[in-house]
C-alpha cells in the first residue's frame, strides 16, 4: 500500500532514481525477502499492513518537516514541541467551542492550532534569517520555550475527549485505507512537486548549498528561510493533529522520541545534512524501510528498543557501504578482482 | 585586560547571573543559605560535568549528543560490576571512564571514516547505544549498591546552625575537577591549542601538520570520559541506576554550553562561559522553585532565556562578521582586527 503510494508519487514527479534511492529500494527488497522468509505471509497480512499504514503518517510528516529545514541548510529541533502545542491548543479550543457550536468548532479549533504553529515558525525564521542565530540553537530555544508553554498550560497532564471528527484524523479509514495515510499523500505530492519544480523549491535547495552566494544573486534568502520554518511548523502541527486523533488526547510530551529519529530518516533518505541535496522520494522510501523493520520486529516479538538500535545501525551501515563502494569500486568489480 | 573582558559574552553572562542571584536572594532568603547552595551544586554536577566535556568537542568543531547514552551504559556496567564483582571504588571509576572514553572514541572514528557530519553520526549512535542498553538491561533499575558507594568521597566540612552537616561530596568534587581539568586541557596544553585550531579551520590545521583524527579522538574520548565520571556521580546522587533516565537530557547540556558562548561552528568557547551558562540555567531552575514560580512554567522561562541568549550571541557574531568583511574590503587590513573579533 505504502509502496504503491511512493511509486505513484515518483511517477507523478518523474524522478529518475538516484543512487541513494536505488540503494534504499535494494535494501527494501532485501528486507521484504528476509522478513517474508521468516514470517511467512504474516508481514503482508491485512492487519500488519494496516498497522504500518496507521503508524507511518505522523512520523513521516514530522520527517518531511525536518527534511525541509535540512534541505535549506538548517535543522528544526522544535517540530515535536510545535506538534504538541498545536494539538494542545486545538484541544482546548475544541473543549471551549464544541458545547456552543457543535462540529463547526472543529475547523476553527484546528485553525487555532495551525495559527500557533505559524507563530512558532515565524519566531524560528526570524531568529535564524534576521538575527543570524544558528538553526540548531534557535530551534533548541524555541523547543524548550514551546514545550514549557505546553507544560505550563496543561500542568503536564492530558487533554482528552474529542468528537469523532477529530479521532477520525488518526484512526479513521476510507475504503480500508487509513485516513492519516491519505493526509500524508495529500501533503507529500504537492510538497514533492514544490521542491522539484517550483522556484521556491529551487531557492530552498540553493539556500542550503550556499546561502551567501544565493543572497548576492538577488534571492531574498530571508523570505526563503522564513517560509521553510513556517512550513515546517505547519507540517508539524498537522502531525500533531494526527497524533491527537490517534490517542484521542493531547499532551505536551507526546512523540518526543521521534525528534532525533526524524533526522535519521531524512538523512537515510539521501538528504544532505549540510543542506542543498535531497528529495522527497528518497525520504519516503527510507521511512517505509524504517517502518517495515519496526513492524516486522514487532511481529517477531523482539524488544522495541532493538528496533531503535537497528534504525541507528541502518544509517551507519548504509553510509559505510556507500563509503566502501566509493573506495573499493563497485562490489561486483571487487569480486571479479579477487577471482 | 579588564576593558577587553567587559566587552565579552562572558561578562554579559556574569552580569545576568549576578542579577538573577540578587533577585532570587531578595525573593527568598533560603536561596543563599549554604545548604541550598551546596544542594544546587550537587544537583548541577551531572549537567555541568557533561557540559565541560561537550565544550571540548564543540571547540574541536564537532558535536556529539550521544553522551547521555554513553553515560547510561557506563553507569549501568560500572554499578553492576561494583555490586556483583566487588571491584571497589577505583575499579568502578576505571570501568565507567574506560567505557565512556571508548564509546566516545568510536563516535570520532565513525565520523572520520564515514565522512558524515558528527551530529548525524552521534544521533545514530545515541539510538544504537541506548537501544542496546535497554535491550540487554530490560529496562531494569539497579537498587542494590555496595555499602561503600553512597558515602564514597564525601566529607563533612561544617555544621549548619540547626545541626545539619555541610557535606563536600563527590558531586561537588567532580564538578570542580572536570571544569579545572577542561580549563587546563584547553588553555595550558598543546593538545588544547591544536583542538581549538582544528575547530577554527580544519583544513588549515591539517596543513600545519596537526592530525585531525587523533585530535577528534581525544576530544570525543574526553567527552566520553567525563560522561563516565558524571554518570557515577549521578548514580550516587540518585542512589539508584535507571537505564532510561539520562537519555533525553543531552539537549539541556547543549543548551547550557551554547548559552555560555561556545559556537557550533567550532573554535570558540571558554570554560568560564560554560560555567556561567550552566550556572544561569541551574540558578533559574533552583530559584524559581524557591520563590514559588509554578514548576510547570519554569521550563518556559528557561526556553525564553535560551532564545534571548542565542539571539544576543547571533547578533554579536553578525556584527563581528560585518565588521570583519568591512575590514577585509578596506585597504587598511591588519591581522589583529580580523582575529581580534573572534578571540
Amino acid at each position: 500500500m505504502s509502496l504503491m503510494m511512493s511509486d505513484a508519487l515518483k511517477q507523478s514527479v518523474r524522478f529518475k532514481l538516484d543512487p541513494t534511492q536505488r540503494r534504499l529500494l535494494l535494501l527494501l527488497a532485501a528486507l521484504v525477502v528476509v522478513f517474508t522468509l521468516i514470517l511467512g505471509g504474516g508481514l503482508f497480512s491485512q492487519a500488519a499492513l494496516f498497522s504500518m499504514g496507521i503508524q507511518l503518517p505522523e512520523f513521516a510528516i514530522l520527517s518531511l518537516a525536518m527534511m525541509l529545514t535540512l534541505l535549506s541548510g538548517g535543522l528544526d529541533l522544535s517540530i515535536i514541541a510545535t506538534a504538541d502545542l498545536a494539538a494542545v491548543t486545538a484541544a482546548y479550543a475544541l473543549h471551549a467551542l464544541i458545547p456552543h457550536m457543535g462540529l463547526a468548532g472543529v475547523p476553527i479549533a484546528l485553525a487555532a492550532g495551525l495559527g500557533i504553529a505559524v507563530l512558532i515558525g515565524l519566531v524560528n525564521g526570524i531568529l535564524i534569517a534576521v538575527l543570524g542565530v544558528s538553526p540548531i540553537l534557535a530551534t533548541l530555544g524555541t523547543m524548550t520555550a514551546v514545550k514549557g508553554v505546553g507544560l505550563g498550560v496543561t500542568h503536564g497532564g492530558v487533554v482528552s475527549g474529542f468528537p469523532a471528527a477529530v479521532t477520525f484524523l488518526g484512526n479513521g479509514t476510507v475504503y480500508g485505507v487509513p485516513f492519516s495515510l491519505l493526509i500524508l499523500a495529500a501533503i507529500a505530492v504537492p510538497l514533492g512537486l514544490m521542491l522539484a519544480k517550483s522556484p521556491l523549491g529551487t531557492f530552498i535547495a540553493l539556500t542550503g548549498t550556499d546561502e551567501k552566494v544565493i543572497r548576492y544573486s538577488g534571492v531574498s534568502t530571508r523570505s526563503v528561510i522564513l517560509k521553510v520554518y513556517v512550513l515546517s511548523a505547519v507540517l508539524s502541527a498537522i502531525a500533531g493533529f494526527i497524533m491527537m486523533g490517534r490517542f484521542n488526547s493531547a499532551n505536551p510530551s507526546y512523540g518526543e522520541s521521534y525528534l532525533l529519529v526524524t533526522i535519521l530518516a531524512a538523512v537515510l533518505g539521501g538528504v544532505d545534512p549540510n543542506g542543498g541535496f535531497g528529495n522527497i522520494g528518497g525520504v519516503l522510501i527510507a521511512l517505509i524501510v524504517l517502518q517495515l523493520i519496526s513492524t516486522a520486529f514487532n511481529l517477531l516479538g523482539l524488544n522495541p528498543f532493538l528496533t531503535l538500535a537497528i534504525w541507528g545501525g541502518t544509517l551507519i551501515v548504509t553510509a559505510g557501504l556507500g563509503i566502501a563502494r566509493g573506495r573499493l569500486g563497485s562490489i561486483p568489480s571487487l569480486w571479479r578482482r579477487t577471482q | 585586560m579588564l576593558k577587553r573582558f567587559l566587552a565579552t559574552h562572558e561578562f554579559r553572562l556574569l552580569i545576568a547571573a549576578i542579577a538573577l542571584t540578587v533577585c532570587l536572594a531578595l525573593g527568598s532568603p533560603r536561596f543563599l543559605a549554604p545548604q541550598n547552595l551546596l544542594d544546587l551544586l550537587a544537583n548541577t554536577a551531572f549537567v555541568g560535568m557533561l557540559a565541560s566535556g561537550l565544550l571540548v568537542v564543540l571547540v574541536a568543531g564537532s558535536i556529539d549528543i550521544s553522551f547521555t547514552a554513553t553515560a547510561s551504559i557506563a553507569q549501568y556496567v560500572a554499578i553492576l560490576a561494583a555490586g556483583h564483582a566487588g571491584v571497589g571504588l577505583v575499579g568502578t571509576v576505571l570501568i565507567a571512564c574506560v567505557i565512556g572514553t571508548l564509546l566516545g572514541m568510536l563516535n570520532a572514528w565513525l565520523v572520520s571514516v564515514l565522512r558524515m557530519s558528527s551530529i548525524i553520526v552521534s544521533i545514530a549512535m545515541l539510538n544504537i547505544y541506548f537501544g542496546l542498553l535497554m535491550l540487554f538491561s530490560n529496562g531494569q533499575q539497579i537498587f542494590s549498591m555496595p555499602d561503600w558507594f553512597p558515602d564514597a568521597l564525601s566529607w563533612v566540612v561544617g555544621t549548619a546552625p540547626n545541626g545539619d552537616p555541610y557535606v563536600l561530596n563527590a558531586q561537588i568534587i567532580g564538578l570542580i575537577l572536570s571544569f579545572a581539568v577542561t580549563w587546563f586541557l584547553l588553555n595550558r596544553t598543546g593538545i588544547g591549542r591544536q583542538v581549538r585550531a582544528l575547530g577554527g579551520n580544519q583544513e588549515a590545521a591539517r596543513r600545519v601538520g596537526f592530525r585531525p583524527l587523533r585530535l577528534s579522538l581525544i576530544a570525543f574520548g574526553y567527552l566520553g570520559f567525563t560522561a563516565g565520571l558524571a554518570s557515577l556521580v549521578q548514580a550516587q546522587l540518585a542512589q539508584s541506576v535507571t537505564p532510561n533516565v539520562l537519555v533525553g537530557r543531552e539537549l539541556n547540556v547543549l543548551a547550557a554550553v551554547v548559552l555560555g558562548g561556545a559556537s557550533l561552528a567550532g573554535g570558540q568557547g571558554t570554560v568560564l562561559g560554560t560555567i556561567l551558562g550552566v550556572a544561569v540555567l541551574a540558578i533559574m531552575e533552583n530559584g524559581f522553585i524557591l520563590i514559588g514560580v509554578s514548576s510547570y512554567w519554569s521550563q518556559c522561562f528557561i526556553g525564553l532565556v535560551i532564545i534571548g541568549g542565542v539571539a544576543v550571541i547571533g547578533l554579536e557574531r553578525k556584527r563581528q562578521r560585518n565588521h570583519a568583511s568591512r575590514v577585509i574590503a578596506g585597504p587598511a587590513m591588519t591581522a589583529r582586527t580580523i582575529t581580534g573579533g573572534t578571540e
